[in-house]
This record gives structure tokens, sequence and C-alpha cells, in this order.
């Protein structure tokens, strides 16, 4: 039993010559050898023995019971099976397709606005000469901002009545707008507001990838004659594919779990629902409603979950077929 | 962007506590000792007797940061110490005594104190939960004796369907109209007499809103469930019903339920007198009151005192008037509940406790001269839980130590407007009203009957499935 364990294999060789001959010596390897690994490789099996409790503990337990909760509910104290039903319920929540489209469209507007916008930043901050530290600084300046106060901050901008971005509108005389206050344009300026709050991190990664593009490749490019944007096609983007589409990818499953901005901006519901995420309604199922709906909260939960693997799977046979290209 | 750290992050952090909470609920379920049910039966109608040696828990200590109050329960403590020396009462301090998502969460766990704090909509949550001790044999004349001025609506509130009593009333409000007195005299209205109709709102509301510079006439809630329970407020006020007599359907589709959202869509529309800003939730109406920018709102007389000593209003800026329509006004408050399994010395000397806190004259939070001595508001209102003896002797002893202008409610306290307790699953029902709420007061071409419609067959649908 002991001969087919073999991730300490490494930890052998490291060690001093002679100093496990004792026990293999002892001809017991198959008996004592365990043992005796896991004794000189005391503290590592410590650390990784508190890894798994926690990680157990804290991070599979609970999503085992997510799976095992969607399907009970809670009544009187007593927790009994009900098959689909919670699944049923959540399906039949017109709040449920509402806050699926309006997650969607999130996650739309975010990679338009979120996406785009940081990798223009990092090209702009990556071609200038002066004072680019400062600038870097500045760019990364909302990240470390407390999200409660920046979106103390955005309500204020945003208040129809006194807010600084009517206010410049009407200084420009442009028509003004309801922002918030409005369904039409509130996830809109949820978004620009999570834009505004979170660019500074995608930004540094973006722009590390394009330091790390060799110099002798826009080189040849300008002895080519090629001008900016052939020199950003053919250059700048294909070096930083592999960094461009993790990102993406890392955004479309975070964007999708969208929930900070519009519970804190719009209360989570927003005007007429027009903010209402799918996350947002996991937490009002599960804290909100003054029940016991922890189970449709999980149901909900176990949902989304699906969705985010299976994007994330077809996401990964997609980009695996355009590498094999 | 790099969204996401934090929205992952923050998103995995509310589900996974849910689910662990949960999760330890779930696992403890069933389990919950029933000790204190059968325990000493036959004796649980006596007092407490002083010499038992008894611990308890509970929440709702004032915190530190409001003095006078945390002064206050630590002698009430001494004093109720003094007949009851062995009982040990472990506070832990809080406010807001009840964060609805904590309470939640602490009730899946069954980690609630063995005295806890809940709002009366909470009743349903904590039954479902298992959460409470049935208590009626433990509360009768001897051991509250001021058991039978309480207003029966008030105490059904903390009953089961069995009429089985699970908890003790300790605060409750009725709603009515809260009004910015100092507003009024500028636009020409008479502060002692506030409107009790929607029309005089409207017309009022248009007076106060030309005062200009940012002063709206009214406003309204419509976030947070807070839309739905201002709706239910005024749907009462009107004469409305939000559920069937059976209670398994909803009854807000009525002429009363479009009246209320006519009434709001016209003063956002047509009077413009509510402003652009919408989507409002607790507390931002009473900001904008005290800070002299709202004319009217709906609200609860306790608002008046937050505005005060929170928000650095003045007493004499604020009025109340009876809820309008005044056809019956929405009712709330809290109580102290008792857990589940708890002992019956533990529920005697939790009752004993409460009695002598908030249900005795002249006592705790009725020693209306200690307060005033200490500074708290004495005049406001609330709670209006008691009639007969109790309340006539309340209202003279507020009157003797009155610290506010008893008589800018006037209007609210003269007019006898019969209070309505909250409707069964109010939170649900209140989350499927505030998305209506919130169409009129964004939507320009919002179609009242279609929303109410709508939100008809979504309740009756969050209904049946909780049957």
């Amino acid at each position: 039993m002991a001969g087919t364990i073999s991730p300490y294999k490494t930890n052998r060789r490291s060690a001093p010559a002679g100093s496990g001959s004792a026990g293999r010596g002892a001809g017991g390897r198959e008996r004592s050898g365990l043992g005796q690994k896991v004794r000189r490789n005391l503290s590592a099996h410590g650390f990784l023995f508190g890894a798994l409790v926690c990680f157990g503990f804290f991070t599979w337990y609970p999503m085992v019971r997510e799976v095992v909760m969607s399907f009970q509910k809670t009544k009187r104290g007593r927790t009994t099976w009900v098959g689909f039903d919670n699944l049923r319920r959540i399906f039949d929540d017109p709040d449920f397709w509402h806050a699926w489209r309006n997650t969607f469209l999130f996650t739309l507007l975010a990679l338009v606005l979120g996406f785009a916008l940081p990798f223009f930043v990092a090209v702009l901050l990556n071609e200038l000469r002066h004072a680019k530290a400062y600038l870097r600084i500045l760019v990364y300046l909302p990240v470390m901002m407390p999200p409660v106060a920046a979106v103390l901050l955005f309500k204020y901008f945003y208040n129809p009545d006194y807010g600084l971005f009517n206010d410049i509108l009407r200084t420009l005389h442009l028509p003004t707008s309801a922002w918030l206050n409005s369904p039409d344009t509130a996830m809109v300026s949820v978004v620009i507001a999570a834009t505004w709050m979170n660019m500074g991190g995608a930004t540094l990664i973006y722009l590390a990838a394009l330091q790390g593009i060799p110099g002798e490749l826009y080189e040849a490019a300008d002895l080519d004659g090629a001008g900016l944007l052939r020199k950003l096609w053919h250059v700048t983007i294909p070096q930083t594919r592999l960094i461009l589409s993790l990102l993406l990818l890392l955004q479309i499953v975070a964007t999708m779990q969208v929930f900070v901005e519009p519970f804190l901006l719009t209360g989570g519901n927003g005007p007429q629902n027009s903010t209402m995420t799918v996350v947002y309604l996991v937490y009002e199922y599960a804290f909100d409603l003054g029940g016991n709906n922890y189970g449709v909260a999980s149901a909900l939960g176990l949902v989304m979950l699906v969705v985010l693997a299976g994007f994330s799977a077809l996401y990964s046979r997609l980009s695996r077929n355009s590498d094999n290209d | 962007m790099k969204t996401n750290g934090l929205l992952h992050r923050s998103a995995v952090a509310v589900v996974v506590a849910g689910l662990a909470f949960s999760a330890a609920a779930c696992s403890s379920s069933g389990g919950g000792s029933s000790s204190g049910d059968n325990g000493k039966a036959s004796d649980a109608a006596a007092p407490l007797d002083p010499a038992t040696k008894v611990t308890i828990t509970a929440d709702c200590q004032p915190p530190t940061t409001k003095p006078a109050e945390r002064k206050q329960w630590d002698d009430d403590i001494a004093a109720f110490n003094k007949i009851y020396p062995n009982v040990t009462i472990k506070a832990t301090d809080g406010s807001p005594c009840e964060e609805p998502a904590k309470f939640t969460a602490q009730l899946a766990g069954k980690t609630q104190p063995d005295l806890f704090y809940a709002y009366f909509t909470d009743t349903n949550q904590i039954l479902d939960a298992g959460g409470a001790q049935d208590i009626s044999a433990y509360v009768n004349e001897k051991t509250v004796p001021a058991l039978k001025d309480i207003d029966p609506s008030v105490l059904s509130t903390l009953k089961d369907a069995d009429g089985k009593l699970y908890g003790l009333p300790v605060t409750n409000y009725k709603m009515g109209l809260i009004y910015n007195r100092k507003l009024f005299k500028q636009a020409g209205l008479d502060p002692d007499k506030p409107p009790t109709t929607w029309a005089e709102i409207r017309e009022d509301a248009k007076k106060i809103a030309a005062l200009g510079n940012g002063v709206n006439g009214y406003g309204d809630y419509s976030a947070t469930n807070q839309g739905g329970w201002h709706f239910t407020a005024e749907l009462y006020g009107l004469g409305g019903k939000m559920l069937s007599d059976d209670g398994k359907k909803v009854a807000f589709n009525s002429a009363e339920g479009k009246q209320v959202l006519q009434n709001l869509y016209d003063m956002r529309w047509t009077d413009n007198t509510m402003g652009a800003t919408q989507g409002l939730k607790w507390p931002d109406l009473m900001t904008q009151t005290s800070t002299d920018k709202l004319g009217m709102y709906v609200g609860a007389p306790d608002d008046i005192t937050y505005m005060v000593q929170t928000l650095k209003g003045n007493y004499e800026d604020y009025g109340m008037g009876p809820m309008p329509g005044g056809k019956s006004a929405l009712l709330g408050g809290d109580g102290r509940f008792f857990k589940k399994g708890s002992t019956p010395d533990q529920i005697k000397a939790g009752v004993a406790w409460v009695n002598f806190k908030y249900l005795t004259m002249g006592k705790g939070q009725f020693d209306y001269s200690r307060n005033k001595t200490d500074g708290l508001p004495v005049g406001i209102p609330q709670p209006s839980f008691f009639g007969g003896a109790s309340l006539a002797a309340d209202n003279t002893a507020k009157a003797a130590s009155a610290t506010v202008p008893v008589q800018n409610y006037a209007p609210y306290v003269s007019t006898p407007v019969p209070g309505k307790t909250e409707p069964a699953n109010a939170q649900q029902l209140y989350k499927v009203l505030d998305a209506a709420v919130s169409a009129v007061l964004t939507d320009k071409n919002a179609d009242i009957a279609k929303l109410l419609t709508d939100a008809e067959s979504q309740a009756n649908q969050v209904l049946s499935s909780l049957q």
C-alpha cells in the first residue's frame, strides 16, 4: 500500500542522503515507510491538513450543503425534502427571468465598457513618455477606494436634481438624465460606476502584458511602414491574446455575479426591478423576504453555478479550437 | 475591468455566509430541545420565585453611543435585581436591535439569545424556523399586570394561528402623516391643520413645492420593500385590504389600490411635487424633512425622534397628523420572543424582566420624569398599545413631564384611526409591490391598472408557493 503513495518522491530526493536509510534498511519499507515519511514531513502535512480542513469546511461543505438544501424546505423548524419544488418556484417567479435578462445586460455592457476601456487606457499609458508612474497611480486609485465610499460619490454625481453629471449636462445645454431614477438608464449608470471603480486593476494587468511585448516587433513593423492601428492589430493584440482571453473569461464569470454595485447604488432592485441581478435575487430569497427561503436561494445559486460552469466549459472548448486553428 | 475581484468576493461571501449559516441550521433542525415545553408546566402561571437562580441572555442593550439609554438600562437591571437578586441578564448591545439579514441567519443557526428582539412582522418567520417558545401559560395578570389593557390587535401579532402566545410587545407605532411645520408656514399653510385626505395633500404639496429651491411637497419610499410597506399603509388609510378574508389571495387590486398609485402618479408627474430623485428608502425621507427639503410624508411617530436625535433637527419644526384617508392606520412594532428550548425559569425570568422594563407604568421606559432628567424625549405619541386605565395613566404622566411640543401631534392623537396590523408574509408582498410603486414614480407612461394586475398575479403566485 505504502509503495503506491508517491507524492513524497521529491522530498525524499531532497532529503539528506542516508537520512531515510534507517527505515528502508530495517526492511520495513512497506510497513514503516508511510509513517516515517509523514513524520519526516510533519510540518508540510500540518499545513496540508489545515488547508484541507479550511477548504473542506468553508468551501466544499457549503457547496455540498447548497446542493442538498436546493431540494429541502424548512417549516416550523422541521426540514423536509421537497424534490424539485424550489426549482419550480424560481422558474415560476417572473423576477427570475427578469434577473437573468438584467444580468446578461450588465455583463454585456460591462464587457463593452469594462473590457475595452482598460485596454485602451493601458495602450495609452504604455505609449506615454512622461509622468508614467504618476498616471498609473491615478488610474489605479479608484480601486483602492472602499466601494461604499465610491458608491456614495456616484450616488451624489447621479442625483437628478443637484448631481454633478446633470450640472455638467445643463452647462453644456444638453438634456439631463434621470440616471439611477429611470428604468431606462439605471443599468447603464450602474455599469459606468462599476467600470470606474474597477478598471484600474485590469489596466495594470494589460499594461504588464503590453510591456512584455518585445520592442523588436514594433521596430520591424515600423520598418514595414505600419501605422498605429496596424501595429495595434498585428502586433499588440496577437501578443496579448492570452491575457486578453483569460481576463475576458474571468470578467464574464465575475460580472455575471455582480451584486455590490446595484445593491449599494439602487438598493438592489432599482426602478421597476431594472437593476435586479441573479445574485441579488439569491440574497433577496435568503435574507430579505422575511421567510425561510434558504432552499429557494440555494436552488437559484445552483442554477447560476450550472450556467457559469457551462459557459466556462464552452469557452475553453472554443478557445482550444481557435488555438488549434 | 477587473470588476471583479471585488464583485466576485462580495457575492461569494454573501452566498457562502448564507449557506454556512443555513447549513448549520439544517444540521441542527429537529434537534430543538423541548425541555421547556413540559418542565414544570403545572406552575407555569405562577410568577418567578425571587429565590430562583437563573441566567438569561438578551439582546438590544442600548449601545454606549447612547449614554442616557445605556445608563437607564444599567439602573433598571440593578433595580430588577433588588427584586430578583439571583437573576442574571447577560445582555449584548446592538443598534439597530434587529438587522434583518443577521436576524435571519441567527434564526437559521439557532444562535438567537434566550430573550430576543423581533418586529411584529417577524412572527411567522420565527415560527417557521421553530425559533420561539409558546409562553401562553406564563403570561397572565399576575406576571404581567397591565395585560388586560394591551390592545388585543397588538397581542394577536405575537400569536400563531392557534392563538398561542410567543412574545410580549415592547413598543409599537401607528402610522400617520409627518410634516414640516416650518415649510407649512413658509407656504402659507396652517401648521396646526395638516391635510387629512389625499386631495388636500395634493393641494398643500403644490403650495410647498412652489417654494422652489429643491423643496418637494410630498415624498415616498419605493425600494428595499419599503415601497410596498407604504403602499400597504396608504391602502389601509383608504379602507383597502391587502388579503382576502381567507388570506389565500391578495386583495390590493381594488379601487383603493388604484387610488394609492394614482395619487403618487399625479403628484410625481402631473403636479411635479415629488422631485425626480426616487428609489428612496429608510431614512431618506427623514433626511429630506430634517433639512427642510420635504413637506410631508407618511411615517411613524418615532421618525420625529430620529430626525431630532440623529439628524439634529428641532422638535418644534415637525408635526404629525392622522393617516390620510383615516379609515385605518398601519400598526407595527416590536416585541421580545423567548427562544425555543428555554427552561420554565428562564421564561419566567424573561417575562418578569420585560414586564419590569417595558410594561409597567412609571417604571423602565414609562419612567417619564427620569427620561426628562436624562434629556430623552417625552411626549412622542408612542408606544400606543395600552387602552383603559393604563392609557389614561400614561397620558397624564406623559403630559406632566413632556419635553417635546405635544400640541404639534394633537391632530394625530386626537383623531382616533383604528390600527390595522401588517398582512401575513408581509415582506414577500412588499417586495412585489415595490416594483409597482417604483414604476409610477419613475415611468411617466406607467399603466396603473396593468401594474396592479401584474403585481396581483405575482403576489398570488408567491402566496400559493408559501401555503
